[in-house]
């Protein structure tokens, strides 16, 4: 193995003890959210591991995702995901993130988070319980510890994420009916 | 969130928040037009967590369906299994056993306790009362740990099947049940009194976002937030189902119509829950867990079921044509109706009042983001299967 240079182990350090995270429910069925939530109350405590749940995603370091990835949500995550800072990292939690689970074959859902991210620890369970999720997480940071990998990956579906628009243009302007529900959303004006 | 300024009107502001927000923990798009932080109007965009269950639902069989629609919402998914079972057992003209409605009434209970703690927890920390949060969570765990003792899981417990349940009391869980619903009442005391003396929780409360009766009722308003304006409604006495006949509750209402009310009827309803538990685990009835036989094909027919699930009324339909599997499953969840009462009471508040505001209705969105389309000049609108097959072409082109 590689040996790390003071300043690479310095960060990882940083990292390691005091990672914050945000988390997003791509359409689960907020068993997993609520588990989550229990993971960070006093009986579970994830917060003596220096985790923090927080709304930014400009703060957090990881995306705690749940559900399996609806049609919908797909844009808002990879949204959430770009916002981030680097060095980045998705934990997907739950059967549905991690294959659809009971949803599987639903028409609106993607199933798997892993293609459309870059997930870093799957937590498999229906809900899995918060010991699995603490679980989890702790694995994530041990690994982020030891090594300084860069991850390259690549998605097979392609999304163009949609800058918000401002000053939106007059109604009429837009003949195209726009491929982009997001772009659609912002350019809707109030009637 | 940004702030979105419209051309043509300079001095109206529509400020977006979500579908990503650190209020709530579920995804969901909100705008709020504001003048300066009065809010002048309010609509919703929902659809996040629309995953095409009911769809689902028709390609599988009876039993199949049970598990999934059990996770339509993982806090109240108990209440869906009930109204499910229920429905099928009303078709197939199945009897269920005294003992099995008990258990369902049991578990239906317990799970209206974790949900109500669930949300008053988490209202608190939107309230930037983060102790009440940790506190209330604390004292979940006691329900959480007897849902696990009875049902080996946290969440989505798979009590019900079809024509029974699957589980039985032993006298060692209705000790540890009897004993925890003491605790529990003990707390819910003392929560009842911060809620309703702290005088800081009060400043965020006591009369924001109030409802009147009238209001309550034209804009459709289910469960507790209906009661907490006097609507005196609640399918566990106004029809009774599993076993509210042999254990009936009493109404909890409230006069007010503000914040305030809706938390005071919802711990209210936790001391009818504590009560009816200790009742129904100690005069467990004697019985079979589930009926003997049950076809696998269900009778062709429809039948229309309705529960009180903890934030309020929740209905199916369903529909079978003699197979094993559904035809059609309507799923209508109390989120939805409950949303009209938001935006409306949304507008001439202040815009920091929003959080408190949202979760004042329990909202959850995975139950409720079910695919409907409003006309909203009210105008009847009919279409053939043509013109949905072209539109379908259309979308996907
Ligand atoms: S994994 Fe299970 S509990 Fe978690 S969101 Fe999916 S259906 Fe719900």
């Amino acid at each position: 193995m590689q040996r790390r240079s003071i300043l690479d182990q310095l960060k990882s350090w940083a990292r390691v003890n005091s990672p914050w995270a945000i988390h997003y429910n791509s359409g689960g069925c907020n068993g997993c959210d609520i588990e989550l939530l229990a993971t960070t109350t006093p009986r579970y405590d994830l917060e003596r591991f220096g985790i923090k749940l927080q709304g930014s995603p400009r703060h957090a370091d990881i995306l705690l995702a749940t559900g399996p990835a609806t049609l919908q949500s797909i844009e808002p995550l990879r949204r959430i995901y770009t916002q981030m800072p680097d060095p980045k990292y998705v934990v997907a939690i739950g059967s549905c993130a991690l294959s659809g689970g009971v949803f599987h074959g639903c028409y609106n859902v993607l199933g798997d988070l892993s293609r459309i991210l870059p997930v870093d620890a799957y937590i498999p369970g229906c809900p899995p319980r918060p010991e699995a999720i603490i679980y989890g997480i702790v694995a994530l940071l041990n690994s982020v510890r030891n090594s300084d990998q860069k991850i390259t990956f690549t998605s097979d579906i392609e999304l163009d994420i949609a800058e918000p628009v401002l000053f939106p243009r007059e109604r009429g302007e837009i003949t195209q009916p726009n491929r982009q529900p997001h772009a659609d959303r912002y350019l809707r004006r109030e009637s | 969130m940004a702030t979105v300024v419209s051309a043509s009107d300079q001095s109206r502001f529509i400020v977006p928040i979500g579908p990503q927000h650190p209020a709530l923990k579920e995804p969901g798009h909100f705008e709020f037009t504001v003048d300066g932080e009065i809010i002048t109007g309010a609509s919703a965009r929902l659809g996040y967590v629309h995953r095409g269950i009911e769809k689902g639902a028709e390609s599988m069989n009876w039993t199949q369906c049970l598990y999934l629609l059990e996770r339509i919402c993982g806090i109240c998914s108990h209440i869906h299994s009930i109204a499910y079972c229920q429905g099928l057992e009303k078709l197939a003209d199945i009897e269920i056993s005294p003992k099995a409605r008990a258990m369902r009434t049991l578990v239906a209970e317990l799970e209206r306790i974790h949900s109500h703690m669930l949300w008053w927890g988490v209202a608190a920390h939107e309230g930037g009362f983060d102790t009440l949060f940790m506190y209330t969570w604390r004292d979940r765990e006691i329900v959480m740990d007897l849902l696990e003792t009875i049902s080996g899981n946290r969440v989505n417990y798979s009590v019900n099947v079809i024509g029974g349940v699957r589980l039985d009391l032993s006298p060692e869980q209705v000790t540890k049940i009897v004993s925890g619903m003491k605790k529990l009442e003990e707390r819910t005391k003392h929560y009842l009194e911060i809620v309703t003396n702290d005088s800081s929780f009060l400043a965020r409360t006591r009369g924001i976002g109030v409802m009147t009766r009238e209001e309550a009722q034209r804009l459709g308003a289910v469960g507790p937030t209906a009661r907490a304006s006097n609507v005196c409604r609640d399918v566990r006495v106004d029809a009774p189902y599993a076993g509210y006949h042999e254990y009936p509750v009493k109404i909890v209402t409230d006069t007010a119509g503000d914040l305030k009310a809706r938390f005071v009827v919802r711990i209210k309803e936790l001391f009818e829950s504590y009560r009816i538990i200790t009742n129904v685990a100690q005069n467990m009835p004697e019985g079979e867990l589930k009926a003997r036989r049950v076809p696998r094909k269900i009778p062709a027919g429809n039948v229309i079921s309705r529960v009180e699930a903890p934030r309020g009324e929740l209905f199916y339909y369903i529909e079978s044509g003699g197979g094993e599997g559904p035809e059609r499953i309507k799923v209508r969840t109390p989120t939805l109706p409950n949303w009209g009462s938001v935006l409306t009471m949304a507008a001439g508040l202040r815009l920091a009042d929003v959080p408190m505001l949202l979760v004042g209705i329990d909202p959850c969105f995975s139950c409720n983001d079910r695919l409907i389309r409003l006309n909203p000049d009210g105008k009847q609108q009919t279409l053939t299967w043509q013109q949905l097959r072209d539109r379908g072409i259309e979308y996907y082109r």
